[in-house]
């Protein structure tokens, strides 16, 4: 049960209770929608982009605790970021996602509240859920517009 | 012939009788996460039981060679083998001869090979091919293809709330339109057992072919082709205690005769010249390439196991367990069920408000429970209850009562975590 609370830290289990920035922006300017097709999560990420900054952010969608939380806590991490900062963040953020437990972060990668999100590393399958919320961000800053699915995704 | 000894012996109650069965299988007594497993995950795969692990083992050990070629002792020996599976699971399915049994890779193999084959000889634009809103991706995707290169169409008989077809609305798209009707004779989702005496009868009158998906039938109830009068019936060996790798397409002779060969290659022909290739008669014709024969082996001795289990015990403690999940888990306030279909095989699905299947997984397996948290390839039907996924509980005859406790228990332990 020890590892369970690593997986369903507070943080966690708060982020999907009340998840932060849910719901539709109205001017966003990338938009993207991801899907994991072995369980049926869903989720649409906006962006408003000005002078390639992150002006605003928000997701909707439906997904297990992990998703939902890591996609609510990615709205906060990157709002004001700029679009470069934000994709290198997410590079970091998966390299650190898919390290064995107990692997440090990157030096110089700050983590904060995403430091949550290291309970997945215990459990192989539920990585993709971490980090759905993520690669549609990248794909709506990179294509704008497209549809993603974890599967199969050359990246995790 | 009964000896007076037996009379005086004390009868073996159900229980002691499953008590005893589990130990037949080695996984059963294996621990996940420093907990005693409690495998509920049997409508993706059952657990094998040591004879079908034995005969496997024995064969790569002591038979193993390539079928239906060469004259060595070996080879004969393997020949033999192979098509005393045929004949085992022919009379298993009581069809009318073992030619009528083809061995494919599993059950999504047995459909594609049906849908293309029909696909290639009976459809034309325009043509109807029924199916239901309750079936697996594997009976849905394989017809689809063959309505995009056809222009033929699906329709689908819906379903009622609680998960049984809909006969009143589903019996009105049958019509001169009508090929080929493809049902599943259980739900692997919700557990619904259809009625199917009706359905084939309807499609048989408007000149139909029907195919029946029996993946998750053929575990927990006998299965007569003859008696259901269906030209195909198809099924997998692993969802019966027998290995992967292995499925089985029955089809009448009457249509396997008509039918063009699937796949070419060695084992399907009679003769090949540059010009001309003459196809082997059924089974052979569909049976391209050397076919999995230790596999074949497994299966039929897994069908053996099974008989000597018997239907009658194997459905009177999955449904005694079935019936005890379905009390315990009605006690959660949180919990809806999805689908109460009439008749039910073993399989419950549930989702609980406000927390995530794939949560009730992870949290499950940490405490050694074994359920599926997902669509259950199922996607259609998951729109139809607007849940993207579910909780499914599926139970062999090895499962009990107690286990279902240790799944309850379980559950509370995520309605801790995640009713904070």
């Amino acid at each position: 049960m020890s590892s369970l609370l690593s997986l369903y830290q507070e943080i966690i289990l708060d982020h999907n209770r009340s998840p932060r920035n849910f719901g539709r922006l109205e001017h966003a300017t990338h938009e993207a929608q991801g899907f994991n097709p072995l369980c049926g999560d869903k989720v649409h990420v906006y962006v408003e982009l000005t002078d390639s900054r992150i002006r605003e952010i928000a997701f909707e969608g439906t997904g297990c605790a992990i998703s939902t939380a890591s996609s609510s806590l990615m709205t906060e991490s990157l709002k004001g970021k700029t679009l470069d900062e934000a994709l290198s963040f997410f590079e970091s953020l998966r390299g650190f996602l898919t390290q064995p437990p107990d692997t440090p972060p990157p030096a110089g990668f700050e983590l904060g509240k995403l430091a949550a999100l290291g309970g997945v590393r215990q459990y192989p399958t539920r990585v993709k859920c971490a980090t759905l919320g993520w690669h549609t961000l990248q794909a709506a800053l990179k294509q704008g517009g497209l549809t993603v699915t974890t599967e199969p995704d050359p990246h995790a | 012939m009964s000896s007076p000894l037996s009379s005086q012996t004390k009868p073996v109650s159900l229980a002691e009788r499953i008590q005893a069965l589990r130990d037949d299988f080695p996984l059963l007594h294996e621990q996940v996460h420093g907990s005693p497993l409690v495998y509920f995950d049997n409508a993706a795969t059952t657990q094998k039981p040591r004879p079908v692990i034995r005969v496997m083992s024995e064969y790569f050990e002591k038979q193993n060679a390539n079928v239906h070629r060469g004259v060595h002792f070996l080879s004969e020996l393997s020949t033999t083998l192979y098509e005393e599976a045929r004949k085992t699971v022919a009379g298993f399915l009581h069809a009318h001869s073992p030619s009528e049994i083809i061995f494919t890779r599993g059950t999504t193999e047995s459909i594609n090979l049906i849908a293309q084959v029909l696909g290639q000889v009976l459809i034309q634009p325009g043509d109807e091919i029924i199916l239901s809103e309750l079936e697996h991706h594997s009976n849905i995707v394989p017809w689809q293809l063959i309505c995009e290169k056809t222009g033929a169409h699906l329709r689908v008989i819906p379903i009622l709330e609680n998960g049984d077809l809909d006969s009143e609305a589903g019996m009105r798209l049958f019509g001169p339109k009508t090929r080929i009707l493809a049902l599943a004779h259980v739900s692997n989702a919700l557990g619904t057992v259809n009625h199917l005496t009706p359905w084939i009868r309807l499609a048989h009158e408007q000149g139909a072919v029907v195919l029946i998906d029996g993946a998750q039938a053929i575990p927990h109830l006998p299965v007569d082709v003859t008696a259901l009068d269906c030209d195909f019936y198809v099924f997998s060996g692993h969802k019966l205690y027998g290995p992967t790798g292995i499925g089985v397409l029955y089809g009448k002779s009457s249509w396997l005769e008509r039918l063009p060969p699937w796949q070419g290659g060695g084992d399907m022909i009679t003769s090949v010249t540059f010009q001309k290739t003459l196809f082997a008669a059924p089974p052979q014709r569909f049976e391209a390439g050397t076919p999995p024969i230790a596999q074949a082996i497994g299966i039929a001795e897994a069908i053996r196991y099974l008989e000597s289990v018997g239907y009658t015990d194997i459905q009177n403690q999955e449904n005694q367990v079935a019936e005890h999940a379905l009390r315990r888990l009605r006690e959660i306030p949180r919990i809806r069920l999805i689908g109460e279909p009439r008749e039910r095989a073993a399989i419950v699905s549930f989702v609980l408000d406000g927390i995530h299947p794939h949560d009730i997984g992870t949290v499950l397996d940490q405490q050694g429970v074994a359920v599926r948290a997902g669509h259950h390839c199922a996607m259609p039907l998951m729109e139809h209850y607007r849940v993207p996924a579910t909780v499914r509980a599926s139970f062999a005859f090895y499962n009990t009562e107690n286990e279902v406790d240790i799944m309850i228990e379980a559950l509370g332990k995520a309605l801790e975590l995640f009713g904070r």
